[in-house]
């Protein structure tokens, strides 16, 4: 017991000082991190609806969406250069503090997944992907196109000059200087992200372990015996979305702050599939699994750069370097998946066996 | 009214390419159960194979629909042995793996053939020659291309074709059966393997064909331009009720016609102030909203939920 605390202990003092660690090689290595950490959260969010309750949304990105603009709304300076009477209303400017925007943001989205939710609750499988997927296209549309005839989302542009976050009057835009020591503003972000996601592994374990996660995971493997044992499918298939769109809420403000500008082109379908894909490839329904998937893809672009400028070279400089990497990252889904049909690290199975590959075909 | 009919031709041929495409993803999904996201990329693949065709083809003094005519059949033959491999290498050793699986598979597969086009046909748009005399054809009024004309056409043939394919021949039943129950069928004597690699073969030809036609109608070739009427047709399915044939087509007409008139009415009946670029979230709330009436989609039929 006292060697898994020690473990435990180490392991937290190296996600904490990882970033001033590897800021030595550059802050884009930070920025990587940090990036990383946010897609985790994501996945973790995504993980409730797809993993636990068995819901294949395609159009989760829409709740991350609804989050990061409610957040550039609130924070930065368009609104009240837009309408004068908001101008009139806040003199100093628009400047919510977090405390306000993020729980709103959340939910916002808590309310936007359950919005979605309700019509769709008779939906199965792969009609309800497609209803998600048409509902984050639908998102995305108002988004690019909000700007006529009230500018309110600044179209495809997007928005810009969003404030950071400034917590305990600790202002994230800026390097923090505590004694001789500069922490520049990414591990700041970093470790905001950090903390977020631990909070919401805990959460999320306490919740597989709950009444309600294990009545996900009964809406997942059979929803009929599932409703036969009295469970009330639709309110929890609600909470599902609701849950997982308050993780995409809450990563969607963090997501304004750290880059200061959000534009629809962020919040794109191939952006859902990879969540998706992250959840799926790393191991659907098991915490590991899902957050080994998310920093995976996420990292996985980032370090292929390096990768892909000595290819590059081979070939002649003909392959861009952007092109490699993203065939890089589709041969890696697909060898992944065929390696490992269940994810890189599925969840044990508990008292059952296997289904052996002999008799299935 | 002119203009009622112009839209409505419009909307007709935008549906009959989506049928074309939806039909592929219909009997995929229909006989294995998986979303097979590389679709779009197989009309894409087939619309370039004809535009490197037609255009080296150019010179060589042949008209231009003679030239159309012969890239399809070169087209259908690459995308079908396409989709062949695609089935082969990425879904069939998933075929007993959990259901989501084959899907990142899939998307994969896509991401990876869009990949490939870029490295081939280098990322910049084309445009495809204008093979058919553009001039339009007048009705009286209402004014309609020969490549709507010939689109229309040609979509019927198909169609009327793959109707006598799975209803009438002995493969059209073996996948009939597979469909059902891809075990019992398998006792009957049916290969299901065999059934399967089929369906992707038909589904690419339809595909291919789909593709020459987009790109024929709209004028410009890319390596993006599967990913829109893909997940258009994609949605035409599920709107007429995944896995049933006549419903693909359906869905695909009612979207296609959906989209059109949305777009040409949109923003005169709201005084302007949502424009044609709100056609897309029309054609979905049609979707979300016909969904949520008849969940089984319209022309599907109610499955009773397997124990």
């Amino acid at each position: 017991m006292k060697n898994k605390f020690a473990v435990f202990l180490v392991c937290a003092v190296a996600l904490v000082a990882l970033p001033l660690f590897v800021q030595q090689f550059g802050q884009g290595w930070v920025r990587i991190l940090a990036t990383a950490l946010l897609y985790t959260l994501l996945a973790l969010g995504l993980n409730i609806i797809v993993g636990y309750a068995g819901l294949l949304d395609l159009g989760y990105v829409a709740f991350y969406a609804v989050g990061a603009y409610m957040y550039a709304l609130l924070a930065s300076p368009h609104l009240t250069e837009t309408f004068p009477w908001i101008a009139a209303m806040f003199p100093k400017g628009l400047h919510m503090p977090i405390w306000v925007v993020v729980p709103l943001g959340a939910g916002l989205a808590a309310l936007a997944g359950v919005l979605l939710g309700t019509p769709v609750l008779k939906l199965r499988g792969d009609y309800l992907a497609i209803v998600t997927l048409g509902f984050g296209e639908i998102i995305r549309v108002f988004m690019n196109n909000l700007e006529h005839p009230v500018n309110i989302t600044n179209g495809p542009r997007g928005l810009d000059r969003i404030d950071p976050f400034t917590i305990f009057g600790v202002n994230f835009g800026k390097p923090l200087v505590v004694g001789g020591f500069s922490i520049a503003s990414v591990t700041l972000y970093y470790w905001l992200f950090l903390a977020l996601v631990v909070g919401s592994v805990v959460l999320c374990h306490r919740l597989e372990l709950s009444r309600i996660g294990r009545a996900w995971m009964a809406i997942r493997e059979d929803e009929i015996a599932a409703k036969a044992m009295g469970i009330n499918t639709r309110n929890m298939k609600l909470l599902a979305f609701g849950m997982g769109a308050t993780f995409g809420g809450v990563s969607g403000s963090m997501f304004a702050a750290f880059q200061g500008f959000v534009s629809p082109e962020s919040f794109s379908l191939m952006e859902s599939i990879m969540i998706v894909a992250m959840v799926v490839l790393g191991g659907m329904g098991y915490l590991p699994g899902v957050i080994l998937g998310a920093l995976l893809l996420s990292a996985l672009p980032e370090v292929l750069r390096y990768v892909a400028g000595p290819l590059q070279h081979l070939t002649d400089g003909r392959l861009d370097a952007s092109i490699l990497r993203q065939l890089l990252i589709a041969l890696a889904m697909i060898v992944i998946m065929l390696l490992r049909p269940r994810g890189l690290m599925p969840p044990p199975e508990h008292g059952k066996a296997a289904p052996s590959p002999a008799t299935a075909k | 009214m002119d203009y009622f009919l112009e839209l409505f031709f419009g909307g007709l041929t935008r549906g009959s390419i989506y049928a074309l495409i939806a039909l592929g993803y219909t009997m995929v999904y229909g006989i294995i159960g998986l979303i097979n996201f590389a679709h779009g990329e197989v009309l894409m693949i087939g619309a370039l194979v004809s535009w490197t065709f037609t255009t080296a083809m150019a010179g060589s003094g042949m008209p231009g629909w003679v030239l159309l005519l012969l890239s399809v059949p070169l087209a259908v033959l690459v995308c079908c042995a396409l989709n062949f491999s695609i089935e082969k290498i990425a879904y069939r050793p998933l075929r007993s793996a959990p259901r989501l699986s084959p899907l990142i598979t899939a998307i994969g597969m896509s991401l990876l053939l869009q990949t490939l086009a870029m490295i081939i046909w280098k990322p910049n748009p084309k445009p495809f020659p204008t093979l058919l005399p553009p001039d339009p054809i007048d009705l009286g009024g209402p004014v309609i291309t020969i490549t709507q004309c010939l689109i229309l056409g040609l979509t019927v043939v198909i169609l009327s074709a793959l109707m006598w394919l799975v209803n009438r021949t002995k493969l059209g039943r073996a996948m009939r059966a597979t469909a059902e129950n891809p075990r019992v069928a398998g006792l009957m004597g049916v290969k299901p393997d065999f059934v399967i690699s089929a369906t992707f073969v038909i589904g690419a030809a339809l595909a291919a064909v789909a593709g020459i036609m987009w790109a024929a109608n709209y004028g410009t070739v890319q390596h993006t331009m599967g990913f829109l009427p893909g997940l258009k047709a994609f949605t035409a399915a599920v709107l007429g009720g995944i896995g049933n044939l006549a419903g693909a087509v359906v869905g695909a007409l009612v979207l296609g016609l959906v989209e059109a008139l949305g777009a040409g009415y949109l923003g005169e009946l709201t005084g302007g102030v949502f424009g044609s670029h709100y056609a897309d979230v029309f054609a979905f709330a049609t979707l979300i909203l016909v969904l949520t009436l008849r969940p089984q989609g319209l022309l599907g039929e109610r499955v009773a939920d397997r124990a």
